[in-house]
């Protein structure tokens, strides 16, 4: 009776219908190509600082090996509590208002999981990261895409969300900085959203994991207007910035009753994290800003570099002001998004990830990250640009 | 501005080949402004040189490297400096930095073989006037140079794709 069909009907349907993410379809693709030159990578090209991975290494030495609360290392916690305060002017309190979870990826689901009930409605913007819109569904939520433009510069504004917003809807979850797209906000786009989940009275999660790259102002964030840090989670964590994303470190601040709610769940189901990854996110917090400042100044030079060639090119794109991601317009070729890409994979052995991966808007765009070496971004650019003068 | 010059100079040391065109668009200023400044930098002696680095240990007839620690008596007028100078107007050394600690000088020659530049220390360099001892140590293995790894090792694990 196990055959496979049997097999398939046995899924929860919630699981069936989501589907597969566009970009590990696209992977398999460029995996099985020699030589690729790839800008589809989402994490930093970077080694762990040393200083990190020897806390790590230090830890293990000394025999920590063991659980620890499920909350997270108090001393972590209390780190995380002056870092968020430093950069934002808001304190939570490290004994009952921080989490440390695995990954942003773990805090988002929590954050679902521990608020939405089915029928809720949630507004994210799209494009967006793959994940927002599986998790949603998952937690039997209705995931209500607001699609940010281009002529915008892929800013949420206050009219887009009108639109959307129902009687319904209970959470809004923020990215910004932005993956896909690189856009970043201003002090009055976050002022005007925060009017806007206050009045209708809702909650906002907010996955600002990108915060410490931005390249031409510093960030703003949503918990720094008042009335907000009273109604959001705040996600962040330590994967792009401290370049640690196999340690796989994240962490949420919200106030007592939302983290406690989190807290059932992660405890059930993880338990805690990593404790050697605790042990150097804890020097990553004491230590880090050298390291972080060297990796944002030559991510700069490569946004510079990147946004420069594609202009010089003539093809669109707005000027990425965070994360590692440039978002370009390719739509004058008159192909999808995905048959540009394949093609230029094809023809040129560069990978960039089709926009729709990211939302049904994305369809004209691909994404190219530069949190890869110079070089590499350099010949990938060259590559570009011989294939579109073919096209 | 500073800043943006700053790196001017470090993407130079990094890659003195990188055309203006592209330490333009890495630095978000004009072509004619990195030309500028390199000119600048040319004519007032920050940048001294270009050359390439060399792993001498690809080549068939690798050089010698050896490194020459040099106890100098100094003079009572300029120090160091002049026998400092002298040495460095010898076309086998490469290098001459004044140090601190338990020796004066210390310099960097080639050669191409260790005879050579044993002769170079004993004939040249000892018998020069103010020089009271060196201690001679010969380079086995280069694994870094001018911030560029000799050996280039494993090639980038990360997933080709990811979100």
């Amino acid at each position: 009776m196990n055959d496979s069909k049997s097999l398939r009907s046995r899924i929860a349907q919630t699981v069936r219908d989501i589907p597969r993410s566009g970009i590990r379809d696209f992977f398999e693709i460029v995996s099985s190509r020699e030589g690729v030159i790839s800008l589809g990578i989402g994490e930093p090209d970077f080694v762990t600082p040393w200083h990190i991975r020897e806390a790590a290494a230090l830890a293990l030495d000394r025999g920590v090996t063991s659980y620890t609360s499920n909350m997270g290392l108090l001393s972590l916690r209390r780190g995380i509590s002056k870092y968020v305060e430093k950069k934002t002017g808001i304190a939570y309190n490290p004994e009952d208002e921080v989490l440390v979870t695995v990954g942003v990826s773990e805090g988002l689901d929590l954050a679902i999981r521990a608020l939405i009930e089915p029928g809720d409605e949630v507004l994210y913007h799209e494009p967006s990261y793959v994940s927002y819109n599986p998790l949603i569904a998952l937690a039997y939520g209705v995931a209500v895409a607001v699609e940010t433009q281009k002529e915008n510069g892929f800013r949420l504004t206050r009219a887009e969300l009108e639109k959307k917003a129902t009687p319904k809807t209970k959470v809004l979850l923020l990215n910004y900085p932005n993956n896909p797209t690189g856009a970043a906000l201003s002090k009055e786009d976050v002022e005007e959203i925060a009017a806007f989940a206050i009045e209708r009275d809702l909650i906002v999660f907010t996955d600002e994991i990108y915060d410490e790259l931005t390249y031409d102002r510093e960030h703003f964030s949503i918990i720094s207007v008042p009335g907000m840090r009273e109604r959001t989670i705040y996600l962040h964590g330590f994967s792009k910035a401290w370049a640690m994303t196999g340690f796989r470190m994240g962490f949420t601040c919200a106030p007592p009753e939302l983290t406690e709610a989190m807290m059932k769940i992660h405890q059930y189901s993880m338990l805690c994290a990593p404790v050697l990854s605790q042990e150097a996110s804890i020097e990553a917090l004491k230590h880090a800003e050298k390291d972080i400042a060297y990796m944002k100044a030559e991510y700069k030079k490569r946004r510079n570099f990147i946004y420069a060639s594609f202009k010089e090119m003539g093809i669109p794109c707005i000027r990425p002001e965070g994360a590692f991601y440039a978002f370009a317009d390719i739509s004058q070729f008159g192909m999808t998004a995905h048959e540009f890409s394949l093609k230029l994979l094809d023809e040129q052995n560069v990978a960039c990830v089709p926009g729709t991966a990211f939302g049904a808007c994305g369809e004209g765009f691909i994404r190219c990250s530069y949190a890869t070496s110079l070089d590499e971004i350099k010949e990938a650019m060259v590559r570009i640009a011989r294939f579109i003068e073919k096209l | 501005m500073g800043e943006i010059m700053n790196e001017l100079l470090n993407l130079l040391k990094q890659n003195a080949l990188e055309s203006p065109g592209n330490l333009a668009k890495l630095l978000g200023i004009s072509v004619d402004e990195v030309k500028a400044q390199i000119a600048e930098y040319e004519k007032s002696g920050v940048i001294r040189a270009y050359q390439a680095v060399v792993n001498e240990e690809k080549l068939d007839a690798s050089l010698v490297t050896t490194v020459i620690e040099v106890k100098v008596t100094p003079e009572s007028e300029g120090g160091f400096d002049r026998i400092a100078d002298l040495i460095s107007r010898f076309p086998e050394v490469e290098s001459v930095y004044l140090m601190s600690g338990t020796f004066d000088l210390l310099l960097f020659i080639k050669g191409r073989t260790m005879h050579e530049a044993a002769g170079f220390v004993s004939e040249k360099l000892a018998t020069l006037p103010g020089v009271t001892s060196t201690a001679t140590h010969f380079m086995m293995k280069t694994y870094k140079q001018n911030g560029i790894l000799m050996h280039t090792g494993e090639g980038d694990e990360r997933l080709k794709v990811s979100p």
